[in-house]
């Protein structure tokens, strides 16, 4: 057990922990909050990989922008336990059907993966490092990057046609 | 079994670092308290506060002893764990982004020990800055829901809403800096700023854009619309008191600091000496990492005051000027800044 | 002329220099800087003070002669000329053997000015036909409860003139000693 194990298993627990309870909390305010400790923690999983731009960019996109946005609307609809609308039993039936599919081929996807040779290196490896990530975005894959970024481009320019519009 | 190796010295060295830049972070934030009712004393034609030690200097003691007696009142209606939760958020986020800053030219030990004056040179340095700052909107968020007062909630939206708007120009103008050094690491950035002069002369539009966001992002006169007193009764902080109001507004004063700081690394040099070759006075690598300390100091100084004056010179934004200034004014002109510095870059690579 | 100074309102269209603010903006903060260099327009106010016009009408004082004696003869009419109804008192007969006490037979046994309800309009002062009363040139400090607030004779009454000369003095202020 050296540190960086016990890093592991601590930001594990806390990941799993932090995600059911994002599930199970009633408030959609607490949901929100445990929902930003379970990107730290995915994000401490990314630093032990040494995928330094990875942790940093979930934090600030995941953390610091999509979720300040969700908390945005939540807090302003202060939706609570009282105003939580009674759920239909069918709509029920169905959530819990489509969730169990959802796992059905998570656990199809997954079961075949060698987990062996596709170990990921630990505290070690540079290629989560800026200067190799960019060379690899670049070159490798330049061709779905540009498309990404055109992608970003239109929703910018979407974003703009709409702000213009009185 | 040995069951972790640990650096002992590493740990020492760091901590000591770590401890020396928070006890400057809270020293330099409680001269700032001062310094901004000297200031606004001054530039209103008054003496501002004088009778606590001389000159007034020992006001921010009494101020802090003030805060820490005062009655700590929680309202009932309110969520009472975020209500603690959110400024303690605010200060540890505050805190946090001094760590990769380089305070100054690093100190080598007569064993050949280099020790950077730097908690950590990583590799992300600067974005890092930015993760931080992205999340210290939830001190805001959080405290003025938790509060359960419409203007508290209020505010808090406002905050919010402002910080992301103004993080955005903010990055596109660090982009260009990044064009120019070709990393994200602070001390390179440093580095590179010794090497070539300033990014200011080469950034001058970045610099503007980048510092109005500052203001924003600090939440700073003239867009101090989380707090407006006027018009929201100090806004996401209104419910809270003693030394948790307290923690509100050191940490508005820390956050000043450290965005002076980033604004002093990124665009002047950070504690590069101006004009001279520091490196041939031949002085000891001790004498140099205080001297370069200090210039950074005084650049930082500088900052603080403008923050100050412009405090006290410029009205509140409204808020509908507020996110024209900022989605329609900075961001294309911080797109059209990060454009123009990369075709040069490109032309002069050739 | 004197009066029309009324400023038509400017809805010109900002020019291109006055649409980015900076230029106006850089304009304020030269004011504004400009003032760090100013003479203060305050003072550091119990260790400084400004010295008070000759006619400032601050607290009340019962004068004395010059042998001590107390001026004022009870005959209410400052209590009539007050527009506040602040001032109230009692008058009683002055007996054999208090004659370096009073300067007349009566005098005010009991006298009262409630410093809430005075407008320091100085009526009092101008009414006294002994001189008896006048407006000195120490204002009213602050107090805790509204009794504080209620000024009996004692507070009132300026030092004794020869037994303790330099309070009296103090207490004249730049009045001068009129009798």
């Amino acid at each position: 057990m050296n540190i960086t194990q016990i890093l592991f298993w601590f930001l594990s627990v806390v990941a799993l922990f932090s995600a059911l309870m994002v599930i199970t909390n009633k408030n959609p305010v607490y949901s929100v909050l445990w929902l930003i400790v379970t990107f730290f923690a995915i994000s401490g999983h990314y630093i032990l990989l040494n995928a330094q731009f990875l942790a940093i960019v979930n934090i600030i996109v995941y953390a610091g922008a999509i979720m300040v946005l969700f908390l945005f609307v939540i807090m302003l609809m202060n939706l609570n336990k009282e105003t939580e609308p009674q759920k239909n039993r069918w709509l029920r039936m169905a959530g819990a059907v489509a969730g169990g599919c959802l796992l059905l081929v998570l656990v199809a996807a997954l079961k075949d993966t060698d987990i062996k040779q596709q170990q990921a290196m630990v505290n070690g490896g540079s290629i989560g490092l800026i200067k190799n990530l960019g060379k690899e975005l670049f070159t490798t894959y330049v061709v779905p990057f540009e498309i990404s970024s055109i992608l970003f481009l239109s929703a910018m320019v979407g974003a703009v046609v709409i702000g213009k519009k009185e | 079994m040995t069951l972790l190796v640990i650096d002992w010295w590493l740990i020492l060295e760091k901590a000591l670092l770590i401890g020396g830049i928070i006890g400057l972070s809270f020293f330099i934030a409680m001269y700032t308290t001062l310094a901004e009712r000297k200031v606004a004393a001054w530039l209103q034609d008054r003496r501002g506060p004088n009778r606590a030690g001389p000159f007034g200097i020992f006001q921010p003691l009494a101020d802090g002893g003030k805060l820490f007696f005062k009655e700590e009142i929680i309202p009932l209606a309110s969520n009472k764990f975020l209500f603690i939760l959110g400024p303690a958020l605010a200060m540890i986020t505050a805190l946090i982004t001094s760590t990769v800053i380089p305070w100054a030219a690093p100190f080598i030990t007569k064993g050949g020990n280099v020790i950077p004056m730097q908690v950590a040179d990583v590799d992300m340095g600067i974005l890092l800055v930015f993760s931080i700052v992205s999340v210290g909107v939830y001190g805001i968020m959080i405290g003025g829901w938790a509060s359960n007062n419409k203007f508290s909630l209020m505010a808090a939206v406002r905050g919010a809403s402002q910080m992301v708007s103004y993080e955005l120009p903010m990055g596109l103008c660090l982009i260009a800096v990044l064009f120019m050094t070709g990393s994200l690491k602070m001390s390179e950035i440093v580095a590179n700023q010794v090497q070539n002069g300033w990014h200011i002369i080469y950034q001058p539009l970045g610099f503007l854009i980048f510092f109005i966001c500052a203001l924003a992002e600090c939440n700073r006169t003239p867009f101090d619309l989380p707090e407006a007193e006027n018009e929201l009764n100090f806004g996401y902080h209104q419910e809270y008191s003693s030394m948790k109001l307290g923690f509100y507004l050191f940490a508005e004063y820390i956050n000043m600091f450290i965005s002076s700081a980033v604004m002093v690394t990124l665009y002047f040099g950070g504690y590069d000496i101006p004009f001279v070759n520091e490196a041939s006075w031949g002085l000891s690598s001790f004498w140099m990492s205080l001297i370069s300390f200090s210039v950074l100091m005084a650049k930082i100084s500088f900052f603080l005051f403008l923050f100050l004056w412009i405090r006290w010179t410029i009205p509140r934004f409204r808020y509908d000027q507020l996110m024209n200034l900022g989605w329609k004014k900075l961001i294309p002109l911080a797109l059209v800044n990060m454009i123009i510095t990369a075709a040069v870059l490109l032309l002069l690579n050739k | 002329m004197l009066t029309q100074r009324a400023k038509e309102v400017d809805r010109k269209p900002m020019t291109f220099l006055e649409s980015i603010y900076l230029w106006n903006i850089m304009k304020g903060m030269g004011i504004t800087i400009s003032h760090l260099f100013k003479k203060k327009a305050t003072i550091n106010y119990p260790e400084q003070t400004r010295t008070f016009s000759k006619v400032f009408r601050g607290l009340h004082v019962l004068n004395r002669d010059e042998e001590g004696r107390e001026n004022c003869t009870a005959c209410g009419l400052c209590a009539v000329a007050c527009p506040a109804e602040a001032i109230t008192m009692e008058g009683a007969e002055r007996l054999p053997g208090e004659e370096h006490l009073y300067r007349e037979e009566k005098y005010a046994a009991k006298y009262e000015i409630n410093m809430l309800r005075c407008i320091f309009c100085g009526l009092c002062e101008e009414a006294c036909p002994k001189d008896a009363i006048y407006l000195s040139q120490t204002f009213a400090p602050a107090n805790y409860g509204r009794k504080g607030f209620i000024y009996k004779k004692d507070d009132l009454l300026i030092p004794h003139p020869i037994e303790n000369k330099e309070a009296y003095e103090a207490a004249l202020g730049d009045k001068p000693a009129k009798n």
